[in-house]
């Protein structure tokens, strides 16, 4: 399985190792700095690298590329999942996974990667066993380690790995008990240039935060279960009981955790929340360019659209952009050649506009293709789904617990074809 | 201080030990390099002398040279202070992370191997097995630690232990090893087991010598029934003999029934052995049709939600064909892995999805298509692998995402291989009906501005072009307006796709080569000039008066030509002297002389070898007459394929399936095979039991029959219509209803027993040891549709008590009660209907018929009526038991006899567990150095404190000397635990034993009590974990307070399992015994002989518990505990099972 790993920055330090069975050169890591270099952007090196003797499978995250070498036949999203479950960990127990953090917990991280694989196979990846096992850093036990020379190694047997239910340890004990679930979608949509939806769908999200002592059971149940086309789970849900009822029963994990991910496909109408009225030109003549931008709002469901952001990828030649926007401020950075404008909140009233001319290096030809535009927006308090949270009941325990629920809508890839 | 000689041999290593300066130093440089290459030669060219200052913690001081180095290191590692050898551990782990070389510490560390300090303990694991494979010698200094660690209490110990001895690579120790992965395979603590399986493969890449003898011990793993171990050893079994599928028969289905609870890792590596399994043992779905069939695919686009229809129509479709009968283990492997389309893992949906893919009839491959759709939204890795999946699935079944198809389309802010890879699958997917769509689609991509992806583009809308041929004019039309492009590598591109578009219809396109030999002038790409010299010269005459002008211009150039533009000048001029010889023939003399005095030996042999064949000479001889035929033979048209055709004869979701290549380890999938080998292999056996299997195969199958064949016409809903319109009839009828109702009744508790089979031999020699892994690695339990077991194991009482008027009202209540218990059953929706048919069929008989039956069939008629009856989940005792029609007859009889044995059972109201009370050992003689400890639970009431378990400690001194003062010290207990000592023992005389008792309060939970156990001499580290039954003391209540009590403890505090008893528990008396053995229990007065109950009280708290066993003429049993803590009642069940089912 996985035999070794190796974490090499944006500028292509290789900053850790750590190996699982017997060491392998980081000289193998050559292999992959040839495909980093061929690939120019970081996120077309391939995932999989191919060398005489290993294979490199690896991933790309926070400014991180994490390199794992295999030797034999193993399943290439196994190796994949189970690197970005590293990441998650890192960023789980120092708050972000950076060059930084990792350098600074350096100890920590190697204990943390011991933990997680055996002889290259994952041996406890749930992040409540590992902080029984490890506990992550505080200021405040930082602080007491120092002083004591303790250390951050739970002396305990994380009896979570022993039960049935791996991702909850026992003798949870808190004084409010409060269990918050947030219900975060994101539109995913593709519009052309006229403004007509080319694909559309919702992907959601449940996060929950739940704080409650002992081994409460808990059961969320939606008003409208039927609207959910497609879902996934953390290991703690009941699949039956989804299957038969439409409820998600389980027992939660200790802390903030993904409950569901769901899938609202193209099949169901989507509501789009803004329109997006453009004009972008570039003349032949001149060596300069046009750009007119307007955001409009469509189905917000009387809500407020709130952090729109217009970001738009610039052909190469426009070297800069002399603009005026009624509201919010725009970038354009010329380098990368990326204009952003921020807008704000929405106001139906009086609605933003961007205006202005582009210059382009001249003597170049003119553009073929106007950029894409990116939308990125948030609409608190509500769901564009339509979906709703009944009720959620809890079983085991004795106490009332305080629960919340929260609605946000999100733009995911949303885009605008010119 | 130097490194060893040994290792300074080897280059890279040594340079990586100065690598972490190096990057120091680059990173210090703000426009670092990339190249690591670079920067690899000059670490190893970079002298080791050069002093280095400490500008991170991992190298703390100034050092003034390599000799100096790590001083201080070791001078804090031989410190007394555990703070000091922490801090030097952190460092020098920390110089491990960075490849920094840290060997020369080897001999300092090591000492701290036996380090109380848990923390730096674990530092120096890891020092070691980064090292000891370099210093053998030096590492079996530590060997003697990790036995002595095997042999702690501490399941952790054991287990971290075992994990490092196995890890360090020093082939000594192989002896070692084997014989503490022996161990640990028995061990008692499931955890330690799957340490053994981790061990395995280790052992084995290390002396593959070994492989028979852990070959036996995969064998004993995979018995093993925990779903904590079966993942690991699995893994090891592919690892070690992937080829040995001959151990997986017998643990086939209860590694399908555990799957759903293993962890997601272990899941992806089961997932993917089952599917090769699968591939040898059942025979292919779809051996009726032929694979590229497109009929039936209308089932694949149903919802979940709409399975049923989904099944009927797939039924449907089946029927026609010749009957395939599906191996009842074949679906149970399909339905268990179904669910896991929902993980969260993509690991394990891509597990599922080509498990699916490869063993599913066609009908039902297509739920797949949804989640592998929802991984998209994931990471870019995670989207390029599955849609390399996707894009060899679509060409083999292209129906089913097709409803998907707009998730494919594109971006423009996605990464290039991730377009590319979409574009594929568009491509794959594109048909008749969707062909404008993806069109429109194509044409926004052209223009984009990643041109490697526009040129992928032009290439797939060639490719839709040759498959489609109603679109074939459109794209060429689109193709051509692309000639005019300003981009030069579009054009070529498309000059490219359109050369091999015309090929297919010439005729039709003269005007389109006219304009591409224009073109030849700016067109610079040499393919695409390539391309167009050759079209020009094979429809030479389509452009007659063209053809010569542009071989006189490429003869001018031809010097600054590429090479694959002069092959193609020498081609054309060929074709042209051979048609059209009377103007070109000066040309092409020309130009093949040019040839033959180019540099390219490619180009000067074909220059020979044509002048030879076309120009005739005395010497060309016959060939020469054929030439034309020869050059102007019609060629076929290519066919434009995807790289992915062909490539699912890799297992997918496979490494080699995305690299298209077999990787090493690559275990091959194998083909179907002709005939199915026995299925009976996976039959677990059990003599005594072998009817209820065979019995539980056949019923398997009629369950599944309506979903894949009705060519068996003897059961399922055609049948029971039947039976439901004459059910007055007769017996006939009655009898045939009954069997399909026990069918689908009991098949669960079949497959459950099973596994409790297969545990049987492996518990036998643990029963003496004390259990820790109590509880069952079940998700905790839905109450199921196994309540109409248990009542059906009440018959006999009701046979007894016969009363007639509750008849009626009884009924109704059993109907809903099954209804209900239907929703959370554990089977799947598909049995629902089955159940619910059969109450129907039942409700018929028993209504109406008259009391007629022949004896003999009185016994099936009980069976039968369990369905109906549920008193005893009535609240009120007062719903006294219900007759049955049938016993009409008998009644008066019975209801004596019943009267009469009443009275007896309720007599023995508790049976004390005679003589079974199990020593367990605390201390063995061997360590405890001569002082053996033995405890059992006592099961009287610790007077003390009545909230304490009463545990009896028997000390042995097997010394020859005395030993004084045994007393306890220091328990670390989990919070709420108490401790009552013993009084300290002050004289144990040689040979001599003793026997105290403690009192512990376990708080109900079976967390261990540890705490260390003082001789005068020694300490020794113990703890006790008391099994779950001995949490609890007896509680007296008579049947109806049972029933009351049962009443309030349902829903989330009942727990009921099917069981089958085993061999010896033939009668009641065996089954109060063993679950008397089992928990501290009371028996309950109850009136049935099938019957038994039980009562208790945890010790800490008084939650009470109640156990009911009813059990059934069959050799089931169902298995009900009632107890509002839930964890204690899980346990609980799983241990009475165990017990039962011995």
């Amino acid at each position: 399985m996985i035999h070794s790993l190796f974490l090499i920055n944006n500028a292509g330090d290789l900053f850790l190792e750590k190996h699982w069975k017997s060491v392998i050169s980081r000289s193998v890591c050559d292999y992959f700095f040839e495909a980093r270099e061929k690939a120019v952007e970081p996120d077309n090196v391939p995932p999989v690298i191919r060398t005489p003797h290993h294979y490199l499978i690896n991933i790309y995250r926070e400014k991180i590329f994490f390199v794992s070498v295999i030797q034999t036949e193993v399943p290439p999203l196994f190796v994949i999942e189970f690197l970005h479950r590293v990441a998650e960990t890192f960023q789980d127990y120092f708050g972000e996974c950076s060059e930084t953090t990792i350098k600074d917990n350096m100890v920590i991280v190697y204990e943390l990667l011991e933990e997680m694989l055996d002889n290259g196979f994952p041996l406890a990846t749930e992040s409540n066993i590992l902080k029984e096992l490890i506990r992550p850093p505080t200021i405040l036990r930082t602080m007491v380690n120092t002083i004591t020379g303790s250390s951050n190694v739970g002396e305990t047997l994380p009896t979570g790995q022993l039960s049935t239910i791996p991702w909850r340890r026992a003798g949870v004990k808190y004084t409010n008990n409060e269990a918050y679930f947030d219900v975060v979608e994101e539109i995913d949509a593709i519009l052309d240039k006229s403004g007509t939806t080319v694909f559309a769908e919702i992907q959601g999200v449940i996060d929950a935060c739940v704080k409650l002592s002992g081994m409460p059971d808990l059961t969320l149940s939606f008003m409208n279960p039927r609207l959910l086309d497609d879902v996934s789970f953390h290991p703690c849900v009941r699949y039956k009981r989804w299957e038969s009822e439409r409820v998600i029963s389980f027992i939660p994990p200790d802390g903030n955790f993904q409950l569901m991910s769901y899938h609202i496909s193209a099949q169901n109408l989507v509501a789009i929340p803004v329109y997006v009225k453009q004009n972008i030109n570039f003349f032949e003549t001149g060596s300069s360019g046009r750009l007119d931008i307007t955001v409009g709002p469509k189905q917000t469901m009387g809500k407020t659209v709130e952090c729109l952001v217009v970001t738009v990828h610039m052909p190469k030649v426009v070297l800069s952009a002399n603009l005026n926007a009624t509201q919010g401020t725009y970038n354009y950075d010329p380098v990368t050649k990326i204009l952003v404008w921020d807008i704000g909140k929405l106001n139906p009233q009086k609605l933003p506009n961007l205006k202005g001319s582009l210059s382009l290096q001249s003597g170049a030809p003119k553009p073929e293709e106007n950029p894409s535009l990116n939308i990125d927006l948030k609409i608190q308090q509500l769901a564009i789904s339509g979906l709703k949270v009944n009720r959620l009941d809890m079983y085991g325990e004795k106490y009332k617990p305080f629960k919340g629920v929260k609605y946000v809508t999100k733009a995911g890839k949303f885009q605008v074809r010119t | 201080m130097r490194a060893p000689p040994a290792l300074s041999a080897s280059a890279p290593r040594n340079g990586s030990r100065d690598s972490v300066s190096a990057l120091r130093r680059s990173a210090s440089s703000a426009a670092a390099e990339m190249s690591a290459s670079s920067a690899f030669s000059d670490e190893k060219g970079g002298s080791a002398s050069e002093p280095e200052y400490g500008h991170d913690p991992a190298s703390g001081g100034i050092f003034s040279s390599d000799y100096k180095r790590h001083d201080d290191l070791k001078e804090m590692l031989d410190s007394n202070k555990d703070s000091l050898k922490l801090e030097a551990m952190k460092r020098i782990v920390a110089m491990i992370a960075r490849g920094k070389n840290a060997s020369d510490l080897f001999p300092a560390v090591v000492k701290n191997v036996a380090c109380k300090n848990i923390e730096v303990k674990k530092l120096v694991y890891v020092y070691l097995v980064r090292y000891a494979e370099e210093q053998q010698d030096l590492a079996l200094l530590s060997i003697s630690t990790f036995q002595r660690g095997l042999k702690d209490p501490n399941q952790l110990i054991r287990a971290s232990a075992l994990r490092v001895l196995s890890s360090i690579r020093v082939t000594i120790i192989v002896p070692i090893m084997m014989l503490a992965i022996k161990e640990a395979a028995s061990d008692m603590s499931p955890y330690v087991r799957k340490t053994a399986a981790h061990a395995i493969p280790k052992l084995h890449s290390l002396d593959p010598e070994q492989k028979d003898q852990l070959i036996e011990v995969i064998e004993k793993l995979l018995a093993d029934k925990t779903t904590l171990v079966a993942g690991s050893v699995v893994m090891a079994f592919e690892e070690v003999c992937p080829d040995r599928i001959d151990l997986i028969h017998k643990n086939y289905r209860k590694l399908c029934n555990l799957l759903i609870d293993v962890e997601e890792w272990g899941q992806v590596v089961i997932i993917n052995m089952l599917t090769r399994y699968a591939r040898t043992q059942f025979l292919n779905p779809n051996i009726n049709e032929s694979l590229l069939e497109d009929s039936g695919e209308k089932a694949f686009y149903a919802s979940d939600d709409e399975e049923d229809e989904d099944k009927k129509a797939e039924a449907a479709t089946l029927a026609k064909r010749k009957p395939y009968v599906m191996d009842p283990d074949h679906r149970l492997l399909l339905r268990n892995t179904k669910p896991l389309l929902q993980s969260r893992n993509a690991a394990v949906v891509m597990a599922v999805a080509q498990l699916y893919f490869h063993l599913a009839p066609k009908a039902e491959v297509g739920i797949i298509a949804k989640a592998l759709v929802r991984l998209m939204r994931s990471h870019s890795e995670v989207q390029y692998v599955v849609l390399q999946n996707v894009a060899t699935m679509t060409i083999k079944r292209r129906g089913m995402f097709e409803p998907y198809l707009k998730s494919f389309y594109i971006r423009s802010t996605d990464p290039t291989q991730i377009k590319i890879l979409k574009l594929e699958v568009l491509t794959n997917l594109a048909n008749e009906t969707n062909i404008s769509t993806i069109l429109r689609e194509f044409q926004t991509y052209i223009k984009s501005m990643d041109k490697d992806f526009v040129a992928a583009s032009i290439q797939a809308i060639g490719r839709c072009a040759t498959n489609i041929g109603e679109v074939r004019d459109t794209c060429l039309n689109g193709l051509v307006q692309l000639l005019s492009n300003r981009d030069e590598l579009v054009v070529a591109e498309s000059v490219v796709v359109i050369k091999k578009l015309l090929q297919m219809q010439p005729e039709q396109h003269s005007d389109i080569i006219k304009h591409m030999a224009k073109l030849i002038d700016n067109i610079q790409v040499p393919m695409a000039r390539a391309s167009i010299l050759w079209l020009i010269g094979e429809y030479c005459e389509h452009v007659p008066k063209i053809a010569p002008d542009v071989l006189r211009k490429m003869a001018k150039s031809f010097t600054n030509e590429e090479d694959i533009v002069k092959l193609q000048i020498i081609n054309l001029a060929a074709k042209l002297y051979l048609t059209n010889s009377k103007q070109t023939k000066l040309l092409t003399q020309y130009v093949l002389n040019l040839a033959k005095y180019d540099q390219n030996y490619d180009i000067r042999d074909r220059a020979r070898f044509i002048r030879q064949l076309i120009v005739p000479t005395d010497k060309s001889g016959a060939l020469n007459k054929y030439a034309k035929k020869l050059f102007l033979a019609l060629k076929p048209a290519p066919v434009l394929e995807s790289p992915f055709k062909d490539r699912d004869h890799f297992q997918l979701g496979s490494l080699s399936h995305l690299l298209n290549a077999k990787a090493g380890g690559y275990q091959e999938l194998p083909d179907w095979p002709e005939s199915a080998p026995d299925p009976s292999v996976r039959n677990v056996e059990i003599p005594e039991w072998s009817k209820c299997t065979s019995r539980k195969d056949r019923k398997e199958k009629k369950v599944e029959k309506p979903f894949y064949s009705d060519s068996e016409g003897e059961s399922g809903p055609t049948e029971s219509a039947d039976s439901e319109s004459d059910s007055g009839s007769g017996s006939e009828s009655a009898s045939g209803s009954e069997e399909s109702g026990s069918g689908s009744e009991s098949e669960d508790s079949g497959e459950e027993s099973e596994s409790e089979e297969e545990e049987e031999d492996e518990e036998d020699q643990k029963k003496k040891r004390k259990k820790l892994d109590k509880t069952k690695p079940k998700k905790p339990v839905v109450e199921s549709a196994e309540s109409e077991q248990s009542s059906g194991a009440e018959d006999r009482k009701r046979v007894r008590k016969a009363v007639k008027n509750q008849k009626s009202a009884s009924e109704s209540e059993s109907e809903s009660e099954s209804s209900e218990s239907d929703d959370e059953s554990e089977e799947e929706s598909e049995e629902e209907s089955e159940s619910d048919t059969d109450i129907r069929k039942k409700k018929a008989p028993v209504s109406k018929q008259p009391p007629k039956q022949s004896k003999k069939e009185s016994k099936k008629e009980t069976q039968e009526m369990s369905l109906l009856d549920l008193d005893d989940f009535e609240p009120s005792p007062a719903s006294a038991p219900v007759t049955p029609v049938n016993f009409l007859s008998s009644s008066l009889v019975s209801d004596l006899e019943g009267l009469s044995l009443t009275d007896t059972i309720l007599a023995p109201t508790t049976i004390a567990p005679s003589g079974l009370i199990k020593m367990y050992e605390l201390l063995h003689r061997i360590t405890g150095e001569g002082l053996g400890v033995e405890y059992c639970f006592s099961r009287q009431p610790f007077s003390p404190d009545p909230n304490m378990v009463a545990v009896q400690i028997q000390f042995t001194n097997n010394t020859n000397s005395e030993t004084k003062n045994l007393h306890i010290e220091e328990p670390r207990l989990q919070s709420g635990m108490r401790i009552r000592e013993f009084a300290e023992i002050e004289v144990l005389a040689a040979g001599e034993s003793v026997t105290v008792v403690m009192g512990i309060d376990f708080c109900d939970s079976t967390q261990a009590a540890n705490f260390q156990l003082c001789t005068h001499t020694r300490k020794f580290f113990v703890s006790i974990q008391p099994p779950v039954g001995e949490l609890m003391t007896p509680a007296f209540l008579t049947e109806n307070d049972f029933k009351k009590e049962q009443g309030k403890l349902m829903g989330m505090n009942e727990i009921s399992e099917k069981l089958t008893l085993g061999g010896k528990c033939v009668n009641e008396h065996v089954i109060v015994e063993r679950v008397t053995a089992t928990a501290n229990l009371s028996r309950v007065p109850c009136g049935s002989d099938k019957e038994c109950r039980f009562a208790g009280k945890t010790v800490s708290s008084g939650c009470l518990v109640l156990v009911t066993v009813a059990t059934k003429d069959t050799g089931g049993a169902q298995l009900t505990v009632n107890c509002e803590k839930m964890v204690i009642g899980t346990m609980l069940v799983k241990d009475i099972l165990q017990a039962l089912s011995q």
